[in-house]
């Protein structure tokens, strides 16, 4: 907000290594101030370091990186001033309630006794978690926990936020929360880096995406270019008469252009790039007198971008689901 | 989530963006904490630990308490020709046991915040670098004094009444407290390489059973077999429970009590900036 540069994040060649595994392999990133960037990429593919380091938590083997105008390595403790940080692992004490969890930030912050306590009060207020204030964390749903974990993340307001998988394991509705209260910090002027494993969460809050496989970027620029890029969107048309599908076929072809027929003989879909095209299609299909059961476009899924852009499927999830948190600790 | 719709009509949304937009846009940034304050509100963090986790500590006292009443009761004729006289010589070492034990806690209490992530927001805060460390110091000494309270008490109620009173029971806790701090280094250190609290707590206990039970806290070290014998004499948990001994009686050997505070200084020296490093690189 305040930095005269009008970059938040500018990286270069940035590595880090643990043993044989290069996690982050030569990563360059340019955020402008008051955007949204979105690291997407899968299971390993090096987004949790890359915040760590930024974040100074860690620091890089190569490469080097200013945050807010400071130096990463250099002046890490300017860095800590200006930003916070909402870990993969809700990072709060589970073994304290929340208010009091917001009341320690509140005071390590710099805040008074008094201020951090209304302060606290404040954010649970907002945050819906009023009434299991005096609760410990450890009692709380996924969802209350990821909210408290953001509330602590803007105990001071932050110049730049940076946000690792904030909606991994949430239900629907908890999603659409911190969602909302990311658009929220945004509109309010705080950059965020969000690092992601779905293509739908970057496209529906950032400005712009890296994706990132094995430590490195693949690709980068608009969500629309991304989803562009790989093309793969697609009209998937249910019809009430199979006996029609040829004729859909034809008109599709027409319109739209290859046509894939799926197993449900009633059913088949053609490669999308716009949805205007869509629409026009299904119009089409109406005046040539076949009769739609139902239709959808359909978005690229993270996958289908991955093979696009590596011809590789994203890698598989790890077996063990408690592995990042061994790998974290392993110092 | 659906009592108390007055207070807060947002509870039942969860959050909503106007009031979140309101709590963001109302901070001016405070000035730094300073080191001080930041440690103390690290220890402010360790006793309500303390106040909300009482199981650890129940944890770590009942296995001193148990011994005390079997080891009196079954064998203390046996060993020392009554269990008055035994009830005399093994409660200071049970207070150094119980105390020690405790500080294994210290390092379990790390590692759980290593591996649930909190380590990494207290890292990335702007505060005194080593004041999560400093600040849980004060957390641990009130684990140690009830710890070692509870045994006292415990002893007073069995009929333990040492010569020195009162106050030699104060000093020879403020000696194992001592002892315990510096221990307790030992363990932060052993709770930063560790993959699970878990494993922190079997090293720990692993470490300390063997260790009081080879020095003097439960036998007279001169009706054991040679070897053993020099081992425990040169077990420093054998000076420490000496030495309380001594206090609480008031015969204590000031040889002793100065040992006892070198092998603590020592033990800090060592490890206190072991873990600082450690936590330092994360
Ligand atoms: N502290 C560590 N020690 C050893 N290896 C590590 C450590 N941290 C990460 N790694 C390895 O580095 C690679 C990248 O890990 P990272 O956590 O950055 O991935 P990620 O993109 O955040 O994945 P996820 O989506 O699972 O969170 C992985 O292969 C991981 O096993
Ligand atoms: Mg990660």
């Amino acid at each position: 907000m305040t930095t005269a540069s009008s970059l938040a994040i500018e990286a270069t060649g940035l590595v880090k290594a643990f043993g044989e595994t290069r996690a982050v392999d030569g990563v360059d990133l340019t955020v402008r101030t008051g955007s949204v960037y979105g690291v997407l990429g899968p299971n390993g593919a090096g987004k949790t370091t890359v915040i760590r380091m930024l974040a100074t938590l860690i620091s890089p083997d190569a490469g080097t990186a200013r945050v807010l105008g400071h130096d990463i390595v250099d002046d890490a403790h300017a860095v800590r001033r200006a930003v916070t940080l909402t870990g993969q692992l809700a990072s709060v004490d589970q073994d304290l309630t929340g208010r009091e969890n917001l009341i320690l930030l509140g005071r390590l912050l710099g805040l008074g006794r008094r201020a951090a306590k209304d302060r606290a009060d404040e954010l649970l207020a907002a945050f819906g978690l009023s009434e299991a204030a005096g609760r410990l964390v450890k009692h709380y749903s996924g969802g209350m926990r990821r909210r408290l974990d953001v509330a602590a993340s803007i105990v001071v307001t932050p110049e730049l936020m940076f946000l690792d998988e904030p909606t991994t394991g949430l239900d629907p509705r908890s999603r659409n929360q911190v969602w909302s209260i990311v658009r929220a910090l945004v509109a309010e002027g705080t950059t965020i880096l969000l690092c992601t494993q779905y293509l739908e969460e970057a496209d529906q809050l950032a400005d712009g995406i890296a994706v990132i496989d094995n430590g490195r970027v693949i690709a980068e620029g608009t969500p629309a270019q991304l989803k562009a890029s790989v093309g793969s969107a697609a009209l998937h048309v249910r019809l009430l008469d199979p006996e029609q599908r040829p004729e859909a076929e034809r008109v599709l072809r027409l319109t739209l252009g290859p046509v894939t027929l799926e197993p449900d003989p009633a059913a088949l879909s053609a490669t999308c790039p716009h949805a205007d095209r869509g629409a026009e299609a299904v119009a089409q299909l109406a005046r040539s007198g076949v009769r739609i059961a139902g239709f959808s476009l359909g978005q690229p899924s993270l996958d289908e971008v991955f093979l696009a852009l590596t011809g590789h499927p994203a890698e598989a999830p790890p077996p063990e689901q408690g592995s990042s948190i061994e790998e974290k600790q392993a110092v | 989530m659906s009592t108390d719709a007055t207070t807060q009509a947002a509870s039942t949304t969860g959050s909503d963006e106007a009031a979140v937009r309101r709590a963001i846009s109302s901070t001016p940034r405070p000035p730094q904490a300073g080191a001080l304050s930041a440690a103390l509100t690290f220890g402010w963090r360790g006793m309500l630990k303390v106040k909300h986790v009482p199981e650890q500590l129940v944890d770590v006292t009942i296995t001193p308490v148990m011994l005390i009443v079997l080891f009196t009761y079954l064998f203390g004729g046996a060993i020392a020709g009554s269990t008055a006289e035994y009830l005399d010589y093994i409660l200071p070492g049970i207070l150094v046991m119980s105390v020690l034990l405790t500080t294994v806690y210290s390092g379990i209490a790390l590692n759980t915040d290593l591996t649930t992530g909190v380590v990494d927001r207290f890292r990335s805060l702007p505060v005194w670098r080593p004041a999560p460390l400093v600040g849980s110091l004060l957390g641990d000494s009130v684990r140690y004094l009830i710890a070692g309270t509870v045994i006292i008490v415990l002893g007073v109620i069995m009929g333990y009444r040492p010569a020195a009173g009162a106050g030699g029971m104060l000093l020879a806790l403020a000696l194992v407290v001592v002892f315990a701090f510096a221990l307790s280094w030992v363990f932060t250190t052993i709770g930063l390489v560790m993959r699970s609290p878990n494993a922190v707590m079997m090293t720990g206990f692993v470490a300390i059973f063997p260790l009081t039970f080879l020095s003097n806290v439960f036998v007279d070290p001169t009706t054991l077999p040679g070897p053993l014998e020099a081992f425990v004499n040169v077990n420093p948990i054998s000076t420490l429970a000496t030495a309380s001994r001594g206090l609480m009686e008031g015969h204590a050997v000031a040889g002793d009590i100065a040992v006892v505070l070198a092998v603590a200084a020592g033990l800090t020296v060592v490890f206190a900036p072991l873990t600082t490093r450690l936590y330092g690189k994360g």
